[in-house]
């Protein structure tokens, strides 16, 4: 029983340099989600039972659909969450991802995103697994050092 | 000590390195579980795990009663992005350049 939830769960983690506002406006508006969020614009009004939907850049294709279920800015939002960038994982049911934002010692904030209730989205858990680490190392790197990864500060 | 130093050190070790396989291959477990694979004593797992979770390789959870470790692999990748990529990306190019010019030529 207790497996079952196990591997229906995901937890990333990482700290920045950065306050939870900062990081709040990181994560909702797509000026800076295009920056680490493999390129997509993340449209959202951060208001319970509105759309949490992710665009391709263009806007020309939709590749995330969700509904934020719970919203405390700037230190926590919750929304559901189904990839249509695959026909696999558009099929499965929508699991649940959670922003935590806790402020920590010295000028840092802990930023934790739990990846849940992936239960029946095995293909969605596999995706995920695999991009969570760059969405939060890319999201560090753009609130640290004010350009997206592999940059090095030049413009591409 | 930095960041990047806590998370080679937590790797520069078999035993850690062997906690994080078994996490990667099933993530969200307990102490307990993770003891019962490997030949050391709940204490020095308990020790490793330590290691691992100061360095945010490990990141833990409570649910109910039990405590579930998580691989955490977002260090991994900031110092893939730091450390790897810089010293690989213009061997990279080269490759593509060979591959694009024996096309061409092919």
């Amino acid at each position: 029983m207790s497996t079952m939830t196990e591997q229906a769960t995901q937890v990333y983690s990482v700290y920045i340099r950065a306050t939870p506002e900062r990081i709040w406006d990181a994560i909702t508006k797509p000026e800076f989600t295009t920056q680490y969020f493999f390129g997509s614009a993340v449209e959202t009004t951060g208001e319970p039972g509105t759309p949490w939907v992710g665009w391709t850049g263009d806007r020309a294709q939709q590749l995330v659909d969700g509904e934020v279920i719970e919203s405390d800015p700037p230190r926590l939002l919750r929304h559901t969450w189904r990839a249509l960038y695959d026909a696999e994982t558009a099929a499965e049911p929508f699991s649940r991802v959670t922003w935590e934002i806790e402020p920590a010692d010295g000028g840092v904030t802990k930023l934790t995103v739990v990846h849940d209730e992936l239960e029946h989205a095995a293909k969605t858990a596999a995706s995920v697994a695999g991009g969570w680490p760059w969405v939060l190392s890319g999201l560090k790197t753009l609130l640290e050092t004010g350009g997206p990864l592999g940059g090095g500060g030049e413009s591409a | 000590m930095d960041d990047d130093d806590r998370v080679f050190k937590a790797l520069a070790d078999s035993t850690r390195r062997h906690l994080l396989d078994r996490l990667f291959e099933r993530d969200g477990r307990t102490l307990t579980e993770l003891e019962s694979e490997l030949e050391m004593t709940r204490f020095g797992v308990m020790k490793h795990l330590r290691v691992l979770e100061d360095a945010g390789l490990v990141v833990t959870r409570r649910e109910g009663r039990e405590k579930l470790h998580f691989l955490n692999a977002v260090p991994i990748r900031l110092i893939h992005d730091r450390w790897i990529d810089k010293y690989t990306e213009h061997r990279v190019a080269a490759l593509a350049g060979l591959k694009r010019e024996l096309e061409e030529t092919g």
